[in-house]
């Protein structure tokens, strides 16, 4: 028998507002335990949510980005459910009337295009933590995060696969964060995902019982849980059992899903319309301002780092698809002429590092207007490429500038014709045979000469005037 | 001369001939609520503070505000900084709140002296105080009868002289029903007109807080005080607030009066409806007119009202869980045990009743039925007030159907029989209109109530005519006697 996955996600994506979505208290990440929390945020008796319009502008910004319509008037409803770490026994939320209705985001597979599209995106406030492994025979509450504003973004069941699914994920990545609204930190929990899984029957019109994989994290893993429910799924249907519809949870030590607590379901939300707040409404003025600011978006930047740089398409598109790396490359330009070899650069020696250490390039120790100075030493010859990449090691591992480790070190080039002409005389005259051999014809040893000049030089000798001199002797 | 039963007016004249000092005002206040000790209108007192702070108006002597030096009472439900909180229930006995209702703080940052807090029907869930964790409240017009509920701390308090004014909250008539079993006056203003910032909620879009006081006089100046937007609360509103007083003395000549068809009143006690006849031809005295209006879908108030109320306090009290604050049960098995034995020892029968009603209206599959539609009814009736007020300026009706009940006599079998109590007073909170209670009269010794409904923002109106009434009556110094207590 041959089966097909349906799959549809719910993104939920922190936005990047400085406050909490319904009180002033500080979103800042890694506070001590509690202590971004006001009165509001704990829900004290007597205290009343007022509403921070930023969110609701990075809300629209993201809904205009996929195309979707933007509802101008928002309400808010109230979802009831008891938690220690929710403070008011509810959380606000929207229900009938989300701030983005309808949208789409592309997604390359294979180099083939397909459009996934989005139901919905609302906005919400994110519940505190539970700490249950801190103090023995105690649970503790951390209300930092209670409050936070999510946007959860609901796409349709059209993803296939898991590897659609990542790919879908990277994709909501790369535009929140180039709209600059999440930082789009997986780890810290910025963006995260539950995952509706179901399998049918190919060709059936109906969709099969689902079952929901909670709050995944990274992208690995989304792609680990889904492969492993599709299979386990499969399994099951196969044996002629049904799927239940359940909750699951993902454990990566384990690699597999398994199933919530039952009561987590059996809850019974009661939404009604939140009586605390008025509902929300945006004006035509906020959207035209919402628009006039829009940030540019990978596609434009590939474009303009082509057109105003003199970037290969390739080299564009690499730069412009990673937000932090556009951020990068816009900076260290401001300091730097030779753009072509800021991007080889870019695409070259630091890409490399980072894919081995497995960070984003905000996330090392590498400045942009560091950079910037190496990319002159070599732009103005003070050191060659070769000195340039162990300088660029020494930059990773310490963050110091190159201009102090080609001081430190004695680095510099050695572009004096007089004192490259010295050198080279004295490699001539040490190797008689080669000379001969070169003069009779044997081209291929003018490397061999380079290589004795670098040698001696420690690699500082200019290599174009190394080149020319040599020329000039060995006639 | 003795302070007791003194309207604002009266002690802020008191005040400025130097007949008595802040501090000797807010001594004998302090001492009268000592004394009355009783009639149970107190659950925490002040005195230390309120000392205090008399002490420093005195020193200070700078007294441009009315309100400096006045002793007030709140109602338990208003946060005070410092100052124990209960909402008379058992579940907040122990919650001292780290910040200040706004509606308290104008009150007290004008110079005004919050001697205690009040009693009041747990959580504002209650039409006679019984439902209070801390006991009944006299009414100081008879002892052992109710003061009405739930603001029946603060109209007692008033009542009784202790002070000249109290704050209350009306969700369903909190504020006018008590008022009116007490003989004093009280205001539930237009909703959002005083922020709701740090009164603990019962039912949100329906929450008012207001005055209680001797006059309608003193209400305007409390009103003046407490209104106006707050950034803290969203649903305040932001609209222009005028000094209430300034209009309060105009002849009412032409003002226009609804009576609503569909409150039958020869349904009533034939006393409370002789009081209300004879009220009417006071007002046609003094130049009003009466006009007949339908509002057909009113008969709907009190269902509607308790679908929505019970709804929004089911969530509304889910904070309190025994988590952050407030009671916790002891020796608990996990954290639903918690839940479970907190609310069970800290929540009084009503407030279950309630909660429960609430929880059943908001749960899947009755939604529609019940909270949905019971909004949909609460937008007719607005509709209906609305129209009326096309024709005319104020509506008027009894305030509550009733005098004053004996302990125990009403709702312990029926409570729906008490949920009755608020037919006349339900339908201005479902439409957010402001409405005042007067005192006009008793019957059997016991003060009977004159509502008057305003249209939206329109207390200056009532204030008016509530003060043109006063001035050609004297229903309003009419005083219980203390005797028994």
């Amino acid at each position: 028998m041959s089966w097909e996955t349906v799959i549809g996600l719910e993104t939920h994506v922190q936005l990047s507002t400085k406050t909490k979505l319904f009180s002033r208290a500080s979103t800042a990440f890694g506070a001590s335990p509690n202590t971004n929390v006001n009165l509001i945020d704990c829900g004290l008796p007597g205290v009343l949510p007022s509403v921070n319009k930023e969110a609701f502008y990075k809300a629209i910004r993201f809904g205009m980005a996929v195309g979707a319509q933007i509802n101008q008037t928002s309400i808010f409803d109230r979802k009831n459910y008891f938690y220690a770490d929710l403070p008011k026994g509810y959380q606000i939320t929207q229900m009938d009337l989300p701030i983005v209705i309808g949208g789409s985001i592309e997604i390359i597979i294979d180099e083939l295009t397909k459009t996934i599209n989005i139901t919905r995106a609302h906005l919400e406030e994110d519940a505190g933590k539970s700490i249950h492994d801190e103090f023995e025979g105690f649970s503790a509450i951390d209300l930092n995060r209670a409050g936070t504003p999510l946007l959860e973004i609901v796409s349709e069941p059209e993803i296939s696969n898991a590897k659609e699914a990542v790919a879908y994920m990277k994709a909501m990545h790369q535009l929140v964060t180039f709209l600059d609204v999440s930082d789009g930190n997986m780890a810290q929990g910025s963006l995260r995902c539950d995952a509706n899984v179901s399998i049918r029957k190919k060709g059936d019109k109906e969709l099969g019982t689902r079952t929901e994989i909670k709050n995944i994290n990274s992208f690995k893993f989304i792609e680990k849980a889904i492969n492993f429910e599709i299979k386990r799924q499969i399994k099951i249907l196969e044996n002629g059992e049904k799927v239940v519809q359940e909750t699951r949870l993902y454990d990566s030590s384990k690699d597999e899903t398994r199933p919530m607590r039952s009561k987590e379901f059996a809850n019974d939300y009661r939404y009604f319309p939140e009586p605390d707040l008025l509902p929300v409404i945006i004006s035509d003025e906020e959207i035209q301002k919402i628009r006039d600011e829009f940030p540019e978006l990978p596609k434009e930047k590939e474009i303009r780092y082509q057109q105003e740089y003199g970037l290969t398409a390739y080299d564009a598109q690499i730069i412009a698809s990673s937000k932090s790396m556009a951020d990068f490359f816009e900076t260290a330009l401001q300091k730097t002429k030779n753009y072509t070899l800021l991007s080889n650069w870019l695409i070259g020696e630091i890409s490399a590092y980072l894919n081995k250490q497995q960070i984003e390039i905000n996330e090392s120790k590498l400045s942009a207007d560091k950079v910037a100075m190496l990319i002159n030493r070599i732009d103005d010859q003070t050191i060659s490429g070769k000195i340039g990449k162990s300088i660029f090691e020494e930059m990773c591992t310490n963050g110091s500038s190159p201009d102090e480790i080609i001081k430190s070190k004695g680095l510099e080039q050695i572009s004096d014709d007089g004192a490259i002409e010295e050198i080279i005389l004295t490699v001539i005259n040490e190797n008689p045979t080669q000379v001969e051999a070169y003069l009779a014809g044997k081209d291929k040893l003018f490397g061999f000469f380079v290589g004795q000049v670098m040698k001696l030089t420690e690699g500082k000798a200019n290599p174009k005037a190394v080149n020319s001199i040599l020329k000039d002797k060995l006639k | 001369m003795s302070i007791q039963f003194k309207s604002i007016a009266d002690l802020r004249e008191m005040l400025d001939d130097k007949s008595i000092s802040a501090s000797e005002l807010i001594q004998e206040s302090l001492e009268l609520a000592k004394k009355y000790k009783e009639l149970n209108c107190f659950v925490t007192m002040n005195e230390e503070f309120s000392v205090k702070k008399a002490n420093a108006i005195d020193v200070n002597k700078k007294t441009s505000s009315r309100l400096s030096g006045i002793p007030l009472a709140q109602k338990d439900l208003f946060c005070t900084e410092g100052l124990r909180t209960t909402c008379s229930s058992k579940i907040l006995s122990n919650f001292i709140p780290p910040y200040t209702a706004t509606a308290v703080k104008k009150l007290e940052d004008a110079g005004s002296i919050t001697i205690g807090k009040t009693n009041m029907d747990e959580f504002a869930m209650g039409s006679s105080n019984e439902t209070s964790f801390f006991g009944n409240v006299h009414n100081p017009w008879k002892k052992g009868y109710v003061p009405g509920g739930s603001s029946g701390g603060s109209a007692a308090a008033v009542a009784a002289g202790i002070v000249p004014a109290a704050t209350g909250t009306d969700t369903g008539g909190s504020i006018r029903q008590p008022a009116a079993h007490c003989g004093i006056t009280g205001l539930k203003p237009t909703y959002g007109r005083i922020s709701r910032w740090g009164m603990i909620a019962f039912a949100s879009s329906l929450d008012q807080a207001g005055p209680l006081a001797r006059t309608a006089e003193d209400c305007a100046i409390l009103l003046n005080t407490m209104s106006g937007h707050d950034a803290k609360d969203t649903t305040s509103l932001n609209s222009n607030v005028p000094d209430f007083l300034e209009n309060i003395n105009q002849p009412i000549d032409g003002l226009k009066i609804g009576l609503i068809k569909e409150f039958n009143l020869s349904d009533l006690d034939s006393q409370v409806q002789a009081r209300f006849e004879e009220s009417k031809k006071a007002y046609e005295k003094l130049g009003a007119q009466f006009i007949e209006v339908s509002l057909p879908n009113i008969s709907a108030s009190v269902p509607t009202y308790y679908s929505i109320a019970p709804a929004e306090c089911s969530s509304n009290l889910s904070r309190f869980d025994g988590v952050r604050f407030g009671h916790r049960a002891e020796s608990t098995d996990d954290l639903n045990d918690l839940y479970i034995k907190s609310r069970s020892e800290g929540f009084g029968d009503e407030v279950k009743r309630r909660i429960l009603i609430g929880t059943y209206a908001l749960s899947a599959g009755y939604y529609d039925a019940y909270y949905k539609k019971a909004q949909q009814v609460r937008r007719l009736i607005k509709n209906d007030f609305d129209n009326a007020f096309q024709s005319v300026d104020a509506l008027m009706t009894p305030t509550s159907p009733n005098t004053a009940f004996k302990f125990g006599s009403k709702g312990t079998q029926n409570p729906v029989e008490l949920y009755l109590e608020d037919l006349f007073t339900i339908s201005s909170n479902l439409a957010g209109l402001p409405a005042i209670s007067i005192p006009h009269g008793q019957v059997n010794s016991l003060p009977v109530g004159l509502q008057l409904i305003g249209n939206f923002l329109r207390e200056d109106q009532l204030l008016n005519a509530a003060h043109i009434f006063q001035k050609n009556s004297d229903y309003h110094l009419a005083k219980p006697n203390l005797g028994d207590f």
